[in-house]
């Protein structure tokens, strides 16, 4: 029986850009853009319900974000999870990684006796891969990073294989310990009909009407929120104010203009085309 | 401006990674005006073979750690070494590679430190921020590549960055600091030791970009695996390297190990020739430095065409064949 938390963060969905993303503070505009379950996160919540399905115990789902990152939650119920946490609290906004590993690593401590801790490797938006270790550093676990494999597992250990970039990597770990998840590992699982028909009623409790939510709580659809006050936490360390990074500049990638010289797709073009190229070879050979 | 570069070694060939080069250099560049000295920190089980090279691009000092249990990537025990020596030597900055050894312990330290770390920085200078004094700017790209952001860490010391390989240049001159080795200890606690390590398989590096003068990339354009074919023969017939879109690796077309862009390789060779690729923002990423870009593509308003020097629009399955045979002409 091992209780396993997964971190996952929703994301707006950057290989489909439009419109404008990007406020004027340098915060992200998500109104803006289709918001996803962060890829490699899809991947840690697969490999927590391998290991549950296998060994068993509890899958506990925790996103730091708005009210509307309840999606993922929402998703990760239909998948499996057992529990789903939101962290949720406008004095979280603007947070950097060191800010956002102290208000995952806190809820983390304060729900107890964790055994195992699985997060992306990085998150599509930040895209810095620096949440996960921050968090096992504040939490004191073992940590593996760039994990591309599940191997093997049981109560007492877990063998993984870390893409280690010029080498890979084959490791054992004990309980507990925190993995940072790539891709590579497996396929995540299709949300579950029979629990897509338990759960497609569930939100955080602020979108109940007062008569729909003693069913609502009864049902198991009331995806439970906490606070700064709630986690009881420094407000100093949280948000904007807790972050030692701060967005000074944002700009949006321009096309830059190059000189461009045509070739024609004629026979003497392309041999024109050649005799350029031969220029640059003989330079450098 | 004190700086510090974490110094790393490649566990497969035993040297100095590039990127620990680059960015010595970069950190001389940084703290040089400013009078500051560039010092290194390594740690593992034994130090790089070409570890002077260092003190040719710009460094002071080298405090290293050398212990058996250091042979690999314990996090924790490197984390606690690097915490100590970066105590110790009270820097203004801190640069780590952003290898996949980088960006396993620098978040580490970061959070022990409770200091900022900014990731993937494509530019780094010095200015003065308000009245705080001179700090550091740190560029990085980020949502996917499509906006570049200005980082700084006005109130917290050190300012810690990191930056992927290839990405700051080397200089052709070199510098003549004399060789300054400073053994570190520590009391190493044997419950830093958390993982085993039970094999490590060494990755055939396939491809060499480092070294490229030239480099031929297909994309999806090039349609199959077999006509990938056609790229391989551009290259070898300009003895250059091969490259290849995500979306050419996605297909199967070429190992992803060939992969330019945001997150495969950055490349800057001489010439890069893009055949059938459209030039997305995340491709551009990874190749955007290079000298001359050449593109084949049979679509005229391709991105990609935005940033070349020299393009033809046309079918690569008839424009490569001609090259090859002019190529071969031209001999
Ligand atoms: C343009 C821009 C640039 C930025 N650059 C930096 C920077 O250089 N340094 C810095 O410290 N901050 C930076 N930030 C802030 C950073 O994006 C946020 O702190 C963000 O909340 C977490 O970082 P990430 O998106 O990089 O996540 P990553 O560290 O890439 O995420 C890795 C994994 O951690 C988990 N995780 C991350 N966030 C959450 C969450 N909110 N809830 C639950 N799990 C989560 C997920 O499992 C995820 O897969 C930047 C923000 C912007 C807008
Ligand atoms: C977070 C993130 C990271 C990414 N990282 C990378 C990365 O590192 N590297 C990368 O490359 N991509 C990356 N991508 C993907 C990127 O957005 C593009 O999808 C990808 O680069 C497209 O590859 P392509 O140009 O080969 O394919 P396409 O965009 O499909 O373009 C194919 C091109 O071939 C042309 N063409 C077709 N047939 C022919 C023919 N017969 N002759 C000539 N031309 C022809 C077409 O006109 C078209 O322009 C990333 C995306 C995301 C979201």
């Amino acid at each position: 029986m091992k209780k396993i938390v997964v971190l996952a963060k929703q994301v707006p969905d950057t290989a489909n850009i439009t419109g404008n993303a990007m406020k004027e503070d340098g915060t992200v505009n998500r109104a803006a853009l289709p918001a996803i379950f962060n890829p490699e996160d899809l991947n840690a919540l697969e490999m927590a319900l391998t290991i549950k399905d296998k060994i068993g115990g509890e899958v506990i789902v925790i996103t730091m974000g708005p009210p509307k990152a309840a999606e993922i939650l929402k998703h990760s119920l239909y998948m499996g999870a057992d529990h789903v946490m939101l962290i949720t609290d406008r004095k979280f906004a603007a947070a950097d990684t060191l800010a956002t590993s102290f208000v995952l690593a806190e809820t983390i401590r304060q729900f107890g006796e964790v055994d195992l801790v699985l997060a992306g490797r990085q998150a599509i938006d930040g895209d810095t891969a620096q949440v996960g270790p921050q968090v096992a550093d504040k939490i004191g676990f073992n940590q593996i990073t760039y994990v591309s494999a599940l191997k093997e597992f049981d109560d007492n250990y877990l063998i993984v294989e870390r893409d280690g970039e010029v080498q890979t990597e084959v490791i054992k770990t004990g309980y507990p310990a925190l993995l940072t998840i790539t891709s590579q590992v497996n396929t995540p699982r299709y949300p579950n009909c029979r629990r897509m028909l338990q759960y497609f009623r569930a939100d955080v409790k602020d979108n109940f009407s007062n008569s729909e939510l003693s069913t609502a709580v009864a049902n198991g659809w009331v995806i439970p929120t906490y606070s700064l006050d709630d986690l009881k936490l420094d407000e100093e360390r949280c948000g904007l104010k807790g972050s030692p990074t701060k967005v000074h500049k944002i700009k949006s990638i321009m096309l830059k203009g190059g000189d461009l010289k045509i070739y024609g797709t004629g026979q003497t073009d392309i041999k024109q085309l050649v005799r350029d190229i031969m220029k640059v070879y003989v330079e450098v050979h | 401006m004190k700086a510090i570069v974490f110094i790393e070694k490649n566990p497969v060939t035993g040297k100095l990674r590039n990127v620990s080069i680059e960015l010595t250099h970069k950190a001389y560049t940084l703290s040089n005006p400013f009078k500051g000295e560039v010092v290194g920190v390594f740690a593992g089980d034994a130090l790089p073979g070409n570890t002077d090279e260092l003190f040719r691009f710009g460094m002071s000092r080298l405090l290293y750690f050398i212990d058996a249990r250091l042979k690999h990537l314990h996090s924790i025990a490197f984390k606690h070494t690097f915490v100590e020596m970066i105590r110790s030597e009270e820097p203004d900055i801190v640069l780590f590679g952003a290898t996949h050894t980088g960006r396993d312990i620098a978040p580490l330290i970061a959070s022990s430190l409770k200091t900022g770390l900014t990731a993937d920085c494509t530019q780094l200078y010095i200015e003065d921020y308000k009245n705080k004094g001179k700090i550091l700017y740190q560029v990085r790209p980020a949502f996917g590549g499509n906006i570049l952001a200005t980082i700084i860490t006005p109130d917290h010391r050190p300012m810690m960055a990191s930056v992927r390989e290839g990405v700051m240049l080397l200089p052709e001159e070199r510098l003549n600091h004399p060789v300054k080795m400073e053994p570190f200890t520590i009391d190493f606690n044997e419950s830093w030791v958390k993982s085993e390590f039970l094999s490590v398989i060494p990755k055939v590096k396939k491809v060499d970009f480092g070294s490229a003068n030239i480099i031929i990339s297909g994309g999806a354009g090039v349609g199959s695996a077999e006509n990938f074919r056609l790229i391989r023969d551009l290259a070898n017939a300009l003895k250059g390297e091969v490259g290849a879109s995500r979306a050419a690796v996605d297909f199967g077309f070429a190992e992803k190990d060939h992969q330019i862009g945001q997150t495969g390789s950055v490349v800057r060779p001489m010439l890069y020739i893009a055949c059938g690729i459209s030039g997305q923002i995340q491709h551009r990423a990874g190749m955007e430095e290079s000298q001359k870009i050449i593109a084949i593509n049979k679509d005229p308003e391709a991105p990609i065409f935005n940033i070349a020097h020299m393009g033809i629009v046309g079918d690569l399955n008839e424009i490569i064949p001609v090259m090859l045979r002019y190529l071969k002409e031209e001999g």
